[in-house]
């Protein structure tokens, strides 16, 4: 889960990271009345910035320099409800204005190579990093960061003197290392990122502009980032499968899919892709990621079908089951009594194809076969199946 | 031979008198594997009665329950909030193999006692894995055991239902060992790790390889097989559809950018001389071929 640069902001604060004032508004008057507050200790100074989960705000002008409350209230009303990469401003951030001497780089995340931590360290802030990376690699420093030790004075240190920071702000700069990795720890995240982490003129250090995600899996021992999560941005055919506990992803097509297990679900979202390609010229594409689990009984498939039917893109679903743990006659009783539970919810089906195979795939077939269940066909070979049902949904379009 | 998991592993069960663990533990017996013990503290010095008159007796804590059966192998079910403790206190105890199931495990807990386990002796597999199976041998997790039977070819997988798939695909070759490292960011045993494993097996003549978007393991799994493998790798790689930034159900199922694609993990086994299915069909139609070779030297 990404947060907001005010969320990071104030994870920062929590953990003893310098930061200068900050707060959010949603509508002109409530930006005015934070720039007032804030812009008190800069000369009336102020940043509006907009808050979204994407790069490249500045460059779209969604960061302006507010000189007072007046101009502030202004430019949150020019910003608000702008679109940044598909991104609609719905927040901006009221930022206390800072005399920067210098701009440098920090991030700390996770190496999956290495299956460890790694902090990426620069002199040269601001810009973008992996543009740094590519053209001046020798200019990023990159120091691996032991999980069970994480950032002490001696790692600190390491990081320090690697990206080739003068001896003066050694001290300085440490400290705000190690407070970071606080945050990285005690947060849960993935990723802490500071660009800028900036020397003022007056030589203070300060993280300007952070970025931060946490594990969803860490959510157990995190009720207090319940509040982070956000919506507003998901499509509401997600919002519903969140409600209902599937595991589901939206995506633009007419094809809806159902399997049992990440893997194959990925694996079944290719399979009908080349088959849309291949036999209907591109007519037919999946319309969405819905993993099942491996047990894949009655409730879940019928919650399944029921997210899928909503779907007014969808022309015809495939379903494409590997009995494992729970065996075909299982799962050819669960697509029956879904059929049953949707019929008492009022739902018409849509044209169905339905491959099981594995344990118990004979019984299974036979369970459907003697359902009869109006528009369902069955295919029992993987590749066969996608094509079916990319001709089934190629015809309805 | 098999790798990791053999007819004369002893397996014990941590979180074995939960749900899923009693499930899964008479799945395991059912299967022939040699399960010796459960842990759990408060039912330490209870007896659990299986079916078919099996009975296993539960002990206070991994290095009680090896010192009095001589276990080498624990499976680990508990909850995702108890699995760092569960695996510290495995490689405390000096179990040669742990084998994590458990989902959902926090990826600093992973990344702790992964980084904690270095050096102590203990393989970890998983977390969130399905777990590993010597078919006819030995069955050590969730994968069910009757869709194969022992064979010559080797699986390394990062998607349980895919190894299902391929292992069901292919049973008229059986496999010596099927292993499913799981779809985190952090793994304990990886490709690689496998990968060789099997090319040290005398009783493993062929290797598939299952990955999927996210991360660079089949990368540089692909430099390692350039290197290092001599017997034939096919390959296969789910997630060509998947859209950038979102995750794809396991947690490391993520294009980041232009990192992480399907097609760039394709291209680079590919150019290590991997043949890469389209399908999983087409996969193993490509395993088919090369054992049908090897059946006619």
């Amino acid at each position: 889960m990404d947060l907001y640069e005010y969320q990071a902001r104030d994870l920062f604060e929590k953990h003893g990271v310098p930061v200068l004032g900050g707060a959010v508004a949603t509508t002109p008057a409530e930006a005015r009345a934070a720039a007032e507050t804030i812009g008190a200790k800069s000369g009336g100074v102020t940043v509006v910035k907009a808050q979204v989960k994407t790069g490249g705000r500045g460059k779209a002008g969604g960061v302006k320099v507010a000189k007072s409350a007046d101009e502030a209230e202004q430019y949150a009303e020019q910003i608000l409800g702008m679109d940044i990469k598909g991104h609609t401003v719905k927040k901006v951030m009221i930022a206390q204005g800072a005399q920067i001497a210098e701009e440098y780089y920090f991030s700390l995340l996770l190496d999956r190579a290495n299956r460890t931590y790694l902090a990426l360290c620069s002199k040269e802030g601001g810009m973008d990093i992996e543009t740094l990376a590519v053209e001046r690699p020798e200019a990023l420093a990159r120091i691996p960061v032991d999980p069970n030790v994480g950032i002490d004075d001696a790692k600190a240190a390491e990081i320090i003197q690697a990206a080739g920071f003068p001896e003066a702000d050694h001290a300085a700069l440490a400290n705000v290392l190690k407070q970071l990795w606080e945050v990285y720890h005690d947060e849960d995240a993935t990723l802490v990122e500071v660009n800028p982490l900036v020397k003022t003129e007056d030589g203070q250090i300060l993280a300007l502009d952070g970025k931060v995600s946490i594990d969803d899996n860490s959510a157990f021992r995190h009720p207090e980032h319940a509040e982070f999560v956000d919506h507003s941005k998901t499509d509401p055919l997600e919002v519903l499968a969140i409600e209902k506990g599937l595991n589901y992803v939206k995506l633009d097509g007419n094809v809806g899919i159902i399997g049992n297990g990440a893997g194959l679900v990925m694996s079944t979202l290719d399979v009908v892709a080349y088959a849309g390609e291949e036999f209907t010229g591109g007519a037919a594409k999946p319309a969405n990621f819905l993993d099942i689990g491996g047990g894949a009984n009655a409730e879940v498939m019928a919650d399944g079908l029921d997210v899928i039917f909503e779907d007014a893109q969808v022309k015809a679903v495939f379903v494409n089951v590997f009995g494992g743990i729970t065996a075909c006659d299982a799962v050819a009783d669960g697509i029956v009594k879904a059929y049953d539970i949707l019929a008492s919810h009022g739902k018409d089906p849509k044209p169905l194809v339905v491959r099981l195979d594995g344990n118990n795939a004979d019984l299974g077939r036979q369970i459907l076969d003697e359902a009869k269940l109006p528009l369902l066909e069955r295919v029992d070979t993987m590749d066969g199946a996608a094509r079916r049902v990319a001709e089934l949904a190629a015809a309805a379009n | 031979m098999a790798i990791f998991l053999t007819e004369n592993s002893k397996v014990i069960v941590q979180g074995m008198t939960g749900s899923e663990g009693m499930k899964h533990t008479a799945r395991m017996l059912a299967s022939g594997t040699n399960v010796v013990g459960g842990v759990n503290p408060k039912k330490a010095g209870t007896t659990v009665d299986f079916p078919e008159g099996k009975q296993v007796p539960v002990f206070g804590g991994v290095k009680e329950a090896m010192d009095a059966t001589g276990a080498d192998v624990t499976v680990i079910f508990v909850p995702a909030a108890f699995t760092k403790a569960a695996v510290v206190e495995a490689v405390d105890a000096g179990i040669p193999l742990a084998v994590v199931i458990t989902e959902g495990v926090a990826v600093r807990d992973t990344a702790e006692f992964f980084n904690y386990s270095l050096g102590k002796g203990t393989r970890i597999i998983g977390p969130n894995c399905p777990g590993l199976i010597s078919p006819g041998k030995s069955n050590a997790g969730i994968i069910p055991a009757d869709i194969t039977g022992p064979g010559r070819i080797g699986l390394v997988s990062k998607s349980g239902t895919l190894t299902y798939q391929m292992m069901f695909e292919l049973n008229d070759f059986g496999f010596s060992t099927g292993v499913g490292i799981g779809g985190d960011p952090i793994i304990g045993t990886t490709h690689i790790d496998c990968l060789q494993a099997f090319q040290d097996d005398p009783d493993t003549d062929a290797i598939v390889m299952i990955g999927e978007i996210g991360g660079d393991a089949e990368e540089r799994a692909a430099a390692y097989i350039k290197e290092h493998i001599t017997k034939p790798v096919v390959g296969y790689v789910a997630g060509f559809t998947a859209p950038e930034g979102k995750t794809m159900g396991h947690a490391g199922a993520i294009v980041s950018g232009s990192s992480g694609t399907a097609q760039a993990k394709k291209e680079a086994l590919e150019a290590a001389g991997v043949k890469v299915g389209k399908t999983p069909s087409e996969t193993a139609a490509l395993m088919r071929e090369i054992m049908q070779g090897i059946a006619a030297k």
